[in-house]
């Protein structure tokens, strides 16, 4: 219901746009308001791939152009119907994504979007020396409709609206299943999302195939509106750049952004092309360019979220200067309640006997090794952590924590070693594989999703076990809660302090159901009372049955945390034991305090 | 006259060629590398630089009279010269008013959304000049000619007086051109005053402005520097290779497999990787059309940067 609900405005647009072109005698106004569409479609496909998952694409032409020349040639030598062809291009189009991603998701960053340039480009090249500088479709004297041929251009509009909306429609369900999480967080921290259990490979591609088939149909009927297609006009620069230009200009990330940039856009661009473009040939060019380096410069999101951003100030500004009475101001700084009432985290303080090891190992690393170039940075590393138990993982900086956690789970392959988690041996394999093993993390550098809200957030970590989205929202909600974090769940990620965003780590981790978690320095950088509150959360989770691995570079308030240590030195493990041997073997103080330090510590 | 013979004449005379325009594309990927490997940043327009550099150097040889006075030998490389200058302040005007906006400091250590917002805006400033270009040039070819290209020097012949290898003399002139100025550019990185903020400011910004150098203008004068050099080897080509432009796009393909090439950071890896680039260009027409000559250079960026996992910058674990 929400669903339609939100495709209403939709609705509205198509509706009136429909209107207004019904008006539009003149044949090359006619035009332009269909290729508004089409550019808006072709926007939309892009935003699919980059506005979702960040990664921007230079080349979208390269579909584009595929499309178009699939219906050129299908009807030129197999004499095929657009109607026909159309279907055909857009399954081209999704093949042509698959075959481009595989290779190229491998690049992040302006690799990926110069690499995606260089598609497009090389099969202009290809399609010249193919001989394909001119295909003109062939004009079809007989029932033309049956070649989606008509001499009422309004027609056309009508098709070109009628795609716009189901390319909507997919948008809005992918914006609101695990489709469309998925790639958000994948934007927002590649590196969480595939810890949290999310296989960002597979998505990227399902993207990239969705946008590809979106822009295949958009080049397709392109060519069926246009009638010539020519290599620089479908694979050319300027086509990849307009799909980036209409839904950058308009908003990223929105169904709106493509649709906004296009009706403004095309039509300055077109206009102006038609009054000057005689002797002034590239000024459509110009204006794009232009529009790129003001859009980023003076609203990087776009039209659309500015235009937002001005709205929702004006009306706290008015509700401000509303509650103008001074007895009404509310102060929100100060009155914001600690989710964790002190009385709640001596009470877990005392309980901390009560948890259980099991014989049962969860979690048996054999052997690990790894180096960088000529360092060892994990050196032979093996231990055992037993159900129910605290493994506190200790070491001076630079000992190799964070890398063995990396090998743990998955974000580094070990070079030699197993690791065999619940009698299953897991090593190398991707992190959302081990998440979905029950291996959940945390991170020593945090990696929220900033612009998601904290349930949000933890949300995306429970789509490893959740069958649906409703499912989805209730591990979440647990999650939170278990976390102590439901006070605040609405709020931003952005806006939290260091502690609570080390809690929502946690929860996000939580949301998974992991049976092991491993938490990396996960009490760096908080105060003196705030280490008690995430230390009483960790109890608390062991005492329900969790098994936790923590890591940490300071030995203070693991020792009454954990029910073992595993000490690193430069990579290797220098002892292990339980609290009471590690703090008095001398080889520990040795590593932490120096050799001087040793004679104190004897006497 | 062999088979054999004929396939070795081709074969040494597509190395030639490669070794002469590899220098050429060697200096242009230097140019580039002063931005992208050291600065960080990410300029698309570069290749929309170097054509700008080449209508600039053509406008002062044929407009300036510099044809007239230093004649049709000399002539372009005096106003290829002369050229440098306005490329320099014109990369130090777009870095002042559009780049230093979505770089600096602030963004050395952004991996993401940082970086994008440098990648479009780039965009923007190289659809501006190609499009402008075309306005203000037209999109007839034009070339900065010396009767030099038209005449070579003949090595060999070899084996019995059957092979031997022509060197066309425009090219091998700006190929050497271009390995002066790379020697040049080595000494003054490595041994002035500013070479040593410069590459102060490349290692590490922060710390540079701990003691006392101004890291912003150290930017701006390397894009600057950056700007001219790759305009400079634009030039060069240019008395050889004819150009529109939209020339731009053809060669940013070709800095940046270089400087991937190279290794990213490396002036000098940047000069051995364009070289590359301009062999393999060259000796894949031996088996491949001529008018796929720059698909092949795509299809080996792509090789390249594929073959290569994660990128360059792309070190999820570490980080973590």
């Amino acid at each position: 219901m929400a669903y339609l609900k939100s495709l209403r405005p939709i609705f509205a647009f198509v509706a009136i746009y429909f209107g207004i072109a019904l008006f539009i005698e003149n044949q090359y106004y006619q035009l332009m308001i269909t290729l508004v569409l089409v550019w808006a479609i072709f926007g939309l496909s892009w935003n699919m791939l980059s506005g979702y998952t960040g990664l921007i694409s230079f080349g979208h032409a390269a579909f584009f152009g595929i499309g178009a020349y699939t219906t050129a040639l299908g009807q030129i030598h197999f004499g095929l119907s657009p109607w026909v062809l159309l279907p055909i291009a857009t399954a081209f189009g999704a093949l042509a994504g698959l075959l481009v991603g595989i290779p190229t998701f491998r690049l992040r960053g302006h690799y990926f979007a110069l690499s995606m340039l260089a598609y497009p480009l090389a099969m202009l090249y290809v399609f010249e020396w193919l001989g394909y500088q001119e295909v003109t479709l062939p004009l079809v004297r007989d029932h033309p409709a049956l070649y989606m041929q008509f001499s009422d251009h309004r027609i056309y509009t009508l098709l070109a609206l009628a795609m716009l909306v189901v390319v909507v429609m997919i948008t809005r369900w992918v914006e609101r299943t695990r489709f469309g999480i998925s790639l958000i967080s994948i934007k927002q921290n590649e590196a969480a999302a595939e810890a949290a259990g999310i296989n960002t490979l597979a998505w990227k591609l399902k993207a990239i195939a969705v946008s590809g088939a979106i822009a295949g149909a958009a080049g397709a009927f392109y060519a069926v509106v246009l009638l010539v297609v020519t290599p620089v006009s479908v694979f050319g620069m300027l086509v990849s750049a307009q799909a980036l230009t209409v839904a950058m200009f308009g908003g990223v990330g929105t169904v709106w952004g493509p649709i906004i940039g296009a009706a403004f856009l095309i039509p300055v661009g077109e206009i102006l092309h038609a009054e000057f473009g005689t002797f002034i040939p590239g000024i459509q060019g110009v204006i794009y360019g232009l529009a790129i380096i003001i859009i980023i410069i003076v609203a990087p999101e776009g039209v659309f979220w500015k235009a937002r951003d001005i709205l929702a100030n004006r009306r706290a500004a008015r509700a401000r200067r509303e509650a103008a009475d001074p007895a009404a101001m509310p102060c929100p700084e100060k009155s914001e309640p600690s989710p964790f009432p002190a009385a709640e985290a001596d009470a877990a303080e005392e309980a901390v006997a009560e948890h259980t090891v099991s014989d049962e190992i969860v979690l048996d690393v054999r052997g690990v090794s790894k180096s960088f170039g000529g360092l060892k940075a994990v050196d032979n590393v093996s231990f055992e952590v037993r159900k129910g138990m605290i493994l506190g993982i200790i070491g001076p900086n630079g000992a190799g924590k964070t890398t063995l956690f990396n090998l743990l789970n998955g974000f580094l392959k070990p070079d030699e070693g197993d690791v065999v988690v619940n009698g299953r041996s897991l090593v190398g394999r991707k992190p959302h594989v081990l998440a979905a093993a029950g291996v959940g993390r945390t991170f020593q550098v945090m990696r929220p999703f900033a612009r998601m809200s904290v349930e949000e957030n933890v949300r995306v970590g429970a789509f490893v076990r959740a069958r649906n989205g409703e499912h989805a929202d209730a591990l979440a909600r647990e999650a939170v809660e278990k976390a102590g974090l439901s006070e605040i769940a609405g709020r931003r990620a952005s806006e939290l302090t260091t502690k609570e965003l080390r809690l929502m780590e946690l929860a996000r981790a939580l949301a998974g159901q992991p049976q092991l978690l491993l938490l990396d320095e996960t009490l760096a950088g908080l105060g003196h009372g705030e280490v008690g509150d995430v230390v009483a959360v960790v109890r608390r989770l062991v005492r329900e049955g969790m098994t936790i691995v923590i890591i940490e570079h300071t030995m203070q308030a693991m020792v009454r945390l954990v029910d073992r240590f595993v000490v690193l030195d430069h990579g290797a493990v220098l002892t292990t034991g339980s609290p009471e041997e590690v703090t008095k073997d001398p080889k520990v103080i040795e590593a932490y305090l120096g050799k001087k330090w040793m004679a104190h510590a004897e006497s | 006259m062999t088979e054999g013979q004929i396939l070795l004449e081709s074969f040494l005379q597509a190395l030639a060629a490669g070794l002469l325009i590899g220098a050429i594309y060697g200096l242009m990927c230097v140019g580039l590398a002063m931005i992208f490997g050291i600065m960080r940043v990410i300029n698309f327009a570069q290749g929309d630089f170097m054509m700008l550099g080449m209508y600039v150097a053509f406008f002062i040889f044929t407009g300036f009279g510099i044809q007239g006075v230093f004649g049709s030998y000399v002539g372009p490389y005096v106003a290829i010269f002369l050229m440098v200058p306005f490329l320099f302040a014109f990369g130090y005007a777009i870095h002042r008013l559009l780049i230093t906006r979505v770089t600096g400091i602030r963004t050395v250590g952004m991996e993401g959304e940082g970086h994008y917002a440098q990648l479009v805006l780039t965009l923007g400033i190289a659809l501006v000049l190609q499009n402008g270009g075309q306005i203000l040039f037209g999109s007839q070819l034009v070339s900065i000619r010396t009767p030099l290209s038209s005449v070579a020097w003949e090595l060999g012949p070899f084996w019995g007086d059957f092979v031997s290898v022509f060197l066309n003399k425009g090219r091998g002139i700006a190929a050497i051109f271009s390995v002066a100025v790379i020697l040049g550019l080595w000494l003054l990185i490595s041994r002035t005053r500013l070479g040593r903020s410069l590459r102060a400011a490349a290692d590490n910004p922060e710390a540079s402005t701990y003691v006392g150098i101004d890291v912003d203008r150290a930017y701006r004068t390397a894009f600057a520097i950056g700007t001219s050099i790759t305009a400079l080897a634009g030039g060069l080509l240019a008395t050889n290779y004819p150009f529109h432009p939209f020339v731009g796009l053809e060669y940013v393909i070709v800095m940046y497999a270089g400087v991937v090439l190279g290794g990213i950071g490396s002036t000098i890896g940047a000069f051995w990787g364009g070289m590359a680039i301009g062999l393999v260009q060259q000796l894949s027409t031996l088996v491949i059309p001529m008018q796929l000559q720059n698909a092949t250079i795509f299809v080996f960026f792509l090789l390249i940067v594929v073959l290569r996992p994660q990128g360059f910058f792309g070190r999820i674990s570490e980080r973590t």
